[in-house]
């Protein structure tokens, strides 16, 4: 892991006296893709504008290569961002546009028409100098806020959903162009996003966000293999969460049915959850799995069938490449290490929030 | 659906034909001609003569610096407003709309009570210790009596411009390394330009054509060029002398109507 | 520090526009006759109003004549803006610059050529030719606030309630009209207004005899304002002050309900 680069530390922060963000703490390493992941409302944009200096928090410090930047303003902060829906300056061309920070930095005109030169390279515009922001389309738009950040060459580029605006097939081409241009750069992003396909695709490393605190920080793989509580499992993928109880280490109690597990310390007899991916769902013949059901839902997804099987009065979620028609009989397996099991929300509180999303 | 649609012009069609382009097309016949009927560009060139010239200097000269002193008190103020909350945005125009509602001529004529040697802002002055105001009936109190009058039309299309500026595109300026002073003359100044506009025309014609004001608060001994084309209207009725003068102020307002056909294409300094 | 700075500054201008109003409603409780004098606290003027025909006269027709030229002008300018949609950008254009004529035209000069078109035509000078007048500049307040109403509507909801078979008509009112509705409101709201305040247009295309509140005051000034006018603006300010303030905090306990 590379060295940290900023820190949040204990920051809070509301607006109206709605509470936004509670303590929060995070760290960000150098040459990271952070995507802070999470519904609207959570706090994550918040966080950003935060780290960009344009809310300033109630509470806490922001700490960026070792020195305290919390009451410093934007135009003096290494950083850059590009905003929700661009923001670009429609009054000045492209040229004009990216090279707004470098004027304001006193860079010779040599420097800077080489700077808007790579940069249009980079975002895949070449030629595109004397244009106007309006005569662009939306994710041309966005290449050029890219452009007008990364010439500032800031160690950090956040970004604020991006790509919110633009239609699934430009959304999903401009992911791997973000991924490229990171490694081009070789700098920290930190990226907001509600999408969690976005996030899962790109990141390094996920939060997971919801209501102003942290639900989970970890590898895309980990967030969506090993979430944590219900609200992680629910938000990111689909997946059977099922009321179970941990009987003791390695063996938990799902819908009647024991069931072998991995997991271990959350002491016997207690009341948890049960997570299954419906992919980790087996679908068998007839009493050679562990429950019984019966298939009452099938839909064709292209690369897998999609179907809900009634076992044990719970419908489960399973994704499957063998066809099993509706109304056929059929036996459930699980794994033992498919089986994720997590503690039940403490307050009704947190329950209140796993069901809205 | 759209061949129907098209009938449904045919009233505004007519009444602005009627009440719109052939009244301004008697203006240019009454002032192109003589009692008689004749063709004459006398009417017009009697711009040329020495009260006109005299009333129509002073006109511009007034209107001019009034729509300076409306720009420097709006601006500013829009700005802040600008800042405030969206869903106060009715409340805002209706502040600046509500004072209508007392009648021009007698809100007008209340800054001669306030104004006036023994008036309100005389005793509030010296009982600060501070030195007597003393423009009533001078061309600095027609000034006053035009900022008051057509200030909110200033506010109000400046507001209208500010407050569309997407507040990421300031951030943007500040996130590039921009300070607050350039980034006002290089992002929102620029940005706003539709808003002037509007706000200059807005305030720079009522206050170059006016008539009222004049006679109200600049006791009468200053004539501007809308007092002398009211006075040959309602007192020497030579309606061709008056309507050639009117020819001169409308090519006034016909550079402003370019003006703003190239800065404001699509209406967004407009008031509302 | 900086705040407060902001709010000095509103307060400043807020009391420049409204130090006048002030001024004329303390005039209105003024025994003494002259502007000049405070000869203490009185009602009288507000008593002598609703004696004084003459002006409870021109109040009658500075009300009548705002009403029907804004209710006209909105009916005419609506009917324009839903023309327009179906139009082609450039009569559209052409139009619309049409409508800006009387916005940024100097009242005096429309004033005038509406006095020459009426002395042309024959018409009398009276009550019509001031409502003729204030509808044409009315028009332009009224397509100003609809016309953005209407590039926001949705052209598909129009034809959905064509589709689930309602007539032209119909669906004009059910689904299109409530949309437009804020906008030609404000259009109304701000005719009604600038009717009301209007004094040069009216100067020039009114006949003798016919006078509006302005209009009668203008004549008024020469001789010297009867006091009844203050009483009588004050009464009409506050009156829309509290309407204004009534409508404005109704909809605001709506909201928080539903929360």
């Amino acid at each position: 892991m590379n060295k940290e680069l900023i820190q949040l530390i204990d920051i809070s922060k509301s607006f109206d006296g709605q509470m936004v963000l509670d303590e929060l703490n995070l760290s960000i390493h150098e040459n990271e893709f952070v995507t802070l992941l999470g519904p609207s409302g959570c706090g994550k944009t918040t966080t950003l504008r935060i780290l960009g200096g344009f809310t300033s928090p109630d509470t806490g410090r922001v700490v960026f290569d070792g020195q305290d930047i919390t009451s410093i303003p934007p135009n003096k902060r290494q950083l850059n961002t590009v905003f929700q829906k661009y923001a670009l300056f429609t009054h000045m061309t492209i040229a004009e546009n990216i090279a707004f920070g470098l004027k304001i930095k006193k860079k010779t005109q040599s420097y800077i028409d080489d700077k808007i030169r790579y940069a249009l390279k980079l975002v895949n515009l070449e030629g595109y100098e004397n244009r106007m922001p309006d005569s662009l389309s939306g994710g041309q738009q966005q290449r050029i806020a890219i452009a007008r950040a990364i010439v500032n060459e800031p160690k950090v580029l956040l970004l604020d959903e991006p790509l919110g605006a633009l239609d699934l097939k430009l959304r999903q081409e401009m992911q791997y162009e973000l991924i490229r241009m990171k490694n081009e750069l070789g700098i920290t992003f930190v990226y907001v996003t509600h999408d969690q396909e976005e996030a899962l695709t790109m990141s390094d490393t996920i939060v997971v966000m919801n209501q102003g605190y942290i639900q989970q920080i970890g590898s895309p793989e980990s967030i969506y293999n090993e979430p944590e509580n219900a609200f992680v499992a629910d938000f990111i993928g689909d997946s059977n969460i099922i009321p179970a109880t941990m009987i003791r280490d390695e063996l938990v109690e799902i819908l009647g049915t024991r069931f072998a597990c991995v997991d271990k310390g959350f002491g016997e007899n207690k009341p948890v959850d049960a997570v299954i991916r419906p992919e980790d769902v087996m679908l068998v013949e007839p009493d050679a799995g562990s429950i019984n059901g019966v298939v009452t839902h099938l839909i064709f997804k292209g690369v897998h069938y999609e179907m809900e099987v009634t076992a044990n009065g719970y419908e489960w979620l399973v994704h499957s490449t063998t066809l099993f028609p509706v109304g056929k009989e059929v036996g459930i397996q699980v794994d033992p290490f498919n089986i994720q099991i997590m503690n039940k929300p403490e307050s009704e509180d947190e329950e209140a929030v796993a069901i809205d999303i | 659906m759209i061949s129907k649609k098209k009938w449904l012009s045919v009233p505004y069609l007519f009444w602005s034909g009627l009440f719109i382009i052939v009244p301004l097309g008697m203006v240019v016949y009454y002032g192109l001609t003589d009692r008689t009927g004749a063709f004459t560009l006398e009417n017009i060139t009697a711009i040329a003569t020495a009260g006109h010239a005299k009333a129509l200097r002073l006109s511009l000269l007034l209107s001019f610096v009034s729509t300076v002193v409306c720009f420097l008190l709006a601006y500013p103020l829009a700005m802040i407003l600008a800042q405030v909350q969206v869903k106060r945005h009715n409340f805002i125009i209706l502040i600046f709309i509500l004072p209508m509602w007392m009648n021009f001529l007698l809100r007008t004529l209340a800054w001669q009570t306030l104004l006036e040697k023994n008036g309100v802002i005389n005793h509030v002055l010296s009982f600060l210790h501070l030195p007597a105001l003393k423009i009533i009936n001078t061309p600095a109190a027609i000034i006053l009596g035009m900022v008051y009058n057509f200030l909110p039309f200033m506010i109000l299309p400046l507001y209208n411009a500010l407050s569309k500026i997407d507040g990421n595109v300031i951030n943007a300026a500040h996130d590039l390394g921009a300070g607050h002073i350039y980034t006002f003359f290089r992002i929102i100044l620029p940005l706003s330009i539709p808003g002037i506009i509007s706000g200059i025309t807005m305030v720079f014609i009522p206050a170059l054509t006016t008539f009222v004001i004049s006679s109200l608060l600049g006791g009468g001994k200053l004539l501007l060029i809308g007092d002398v084309i009211d006075l040959e209207f309602t007192k020497t009725s030579n309606w061709h002398l008056g309507s050639g003068l009117s020819m001169v102020l409308m090519i006034f307002i016909l550079i402003n109507m370019v003006l703003s056909a190239i800065f404001d294409k699509d209406g967004e300094g407009s008031m509302l | 520090m900086k705040n407060a700075a902001k709010k000095i500054y509103i307060a400043l201008i807020v009391l420049f526009l409204y130090a006048p109003i002030g001024t004329l409603m303390v005039l209105s409780f003024n025994a003494s006759k002259t502007r000049a004098k405070w000869g203490g606290f009185s009602i009288k003027w507000y008593i002598a109003l609703f004696e004084n025909e003459e002006i409870l006269r021109a109040l009658f027709n500075t009300l009548i004549i705002a009403l029907i030229s804004s209710l006209v002008a909105t009916i005419i300018g609506t009917i324009a803006c839903i023309a327009m949609t179906g139009m082609k950008r450039q009569a559209k254009s052409v139009l619309m610059g049409i409508t800006n004529i009387p916005m940024l035209n100097a009242d005096i000069v429309t004033g005038v050529s509406l006095m020459l078109l009426y002395i042309s035509l024959g018409i009398r000078f009276g009550m019509g030719t001031i409502l003729l007048s204030h509808i044409t500049f009315n028009i332009p307040y009224v397509i100003l606030s609809v016309m953005p109403r209407m590039k926001q509507l949705n052209p598909s909801t129009f034809e959905a309630a064509l589709d689930l078979g309602s007539s032209h008509l119909n669906a004009f009112f059910k689904v299109v009209f409530p949309d437009l509705l804020p906008g030609i409101l404000s259009g109304f709201l701000m005719a009604f207004t600038m009717s009301l305040d209007d004094f040069i247009i009216t100067h020039f295309t009114k006949g003798v005899g016919v006078d509006t509140l302005s209009t009668k005051i203008y004549t008024e000034i020469k001789k010297g304002i009867k006091p009844e006018m203050y009483a009588l603006s004050s009464l009409i300010f506050v009156t829309v002050l509290t309407l204004l303030v009534l409508i404005n905090l109704s909809p605001d306990k709506s909201k928080k309900e539903k929360k």
